[in-house]
């Protein structure tokens, strides 16, 4: 098999994962193309193994630990956001300004007794 | 070894190129939908595509790895994660940023820097799938893993734990009587 088929065919979903973290609002499709992001890099590595063929069977095993990360980034990614949606009610990543704790806002006299660091004085 | 040519693929080339159009599809279907839950189930198509070349590049393993995984568990999870956040079902205009021109810029740009470099690099490497089928299969992958990836492997379930008592954490609903700011440690101190 000729080397380019895998590898332009990881390069162009890699694309495809890039657009859609970029173009999304809604945090769940963000997360989805970011799984997205993670198989091209993980087609390239699949694809490398074939053709390097190294004793370790680096490729391969990389993949695996991947696919482990990808699980565990999906799992917490999506508490994140479901914890962001208890709170404020949306996961539109557009409206999501401040992702501080609400705290109550300072007067201009209590902001000046405030020190470099921004410590009350 | 010496016949290869773009003008006679081989039969797992054509397969490749197919499952791979079908891949591409889909996943262009993932980022562009307006309908949420149907950009999902359209994800479950691209993950079973690439489970399938996966196969095709000799890593059957990992492919049906791929298929457990992200096929059954990763979408299960993504549509459980768009009910429990009331998202909308049907089609909705506000899923996309407004200016969507720059994230578009960005994917071509990629793509072309990307398979340009790819081509100029690799233009004349030819590889044999089957070669790779010994340690694709359950017991070479499963030997390289033990012999030579132990210590990154125990790790990674360090770090699954991890995640697994994160989310728990996360998405534990916070009780009436606990204060705001409080965590669980210092309430005892």
């Amino acid at each position: 098999m000729h080397a380019l088929y895998p590898l332009i065919l990881g390069a162009l979903l890699f694309s495809l994962g890039l657009y859609g973290v970029l173009a999304r609002r809604s945090a769940i499709a963000v997360l989805m193309a970011l799984e997205l992001l993670l198989n091209a890099v993980t087609l390239n590595l699949v694809a490398y193994g074939s053709i390097l063929r190294d004793r370790y069977g680096t490729g391969q095993v990389f993949t695996l630990f991947i696919i482990t990360v990808a699980a565990a980034e999906t799992g917490l990614g999506l508490a994140i956001v479901l914890l962001l949606y208890r709170q404020r009610a949306t996961a539109d990543l557009g409206v999501q300004r401040e992702l501080a704790e609400p705290v109550e806002s300072f007067g201009a006299d209590e902001l000046a007794a405030t020190d470099d660091y921004g410590v009350l004085r | 070894m010496a016949t290869h040519s773009y003008l006679s693929p081989t039969g797992v080339e054509i397969a490749f190129v197919l499952v791979g159009l079908v891949v591409l599809g889909s996943g262009l279907l993932v980022v562009t939908l307006k309908n949420l839950v149907h950009a999902a189930l359209w994800l479950i198509v691209c993950m079973g595509g690439i489970g399938i070349e996966y196969l095709l590049l000799g890593a059957e393993m990992v492919a049906w790895i791929q298929v457990l995984i992200y096929g059954g568990a990763v979408i299960v999870l993504f549509l459980f994660g768009l009910m429990l956040t009331k998202a909308p079902i049907g089609r909705t205009e506000e899923l996309d940023v407004a200016h969507r021109w720059p994230a578009v810029l960005v994917g071509l740009g990629a793509a072309g820097t990307l398979v340009t470099v790819t081509v100029q690099a690799y233009q004349h490497t030819w590889f044999e799938p089957r070669d790779a089928l010994a340690l694709g299969s359950s017991e070479g992958l499963g030997t390289a893993l033990f012999h030579y990836w132990v210590l990154p492997f125990e790790a990674l379930s360090v770090l699954l734990l991890a995640a697994l008592v994160g989310a728990i954490a996360l998405s534990r609903a916070r009780r009436e009587d606990d204060g705001p700011d409080e965590l669980p440690g210092e309430a005892q101190a």
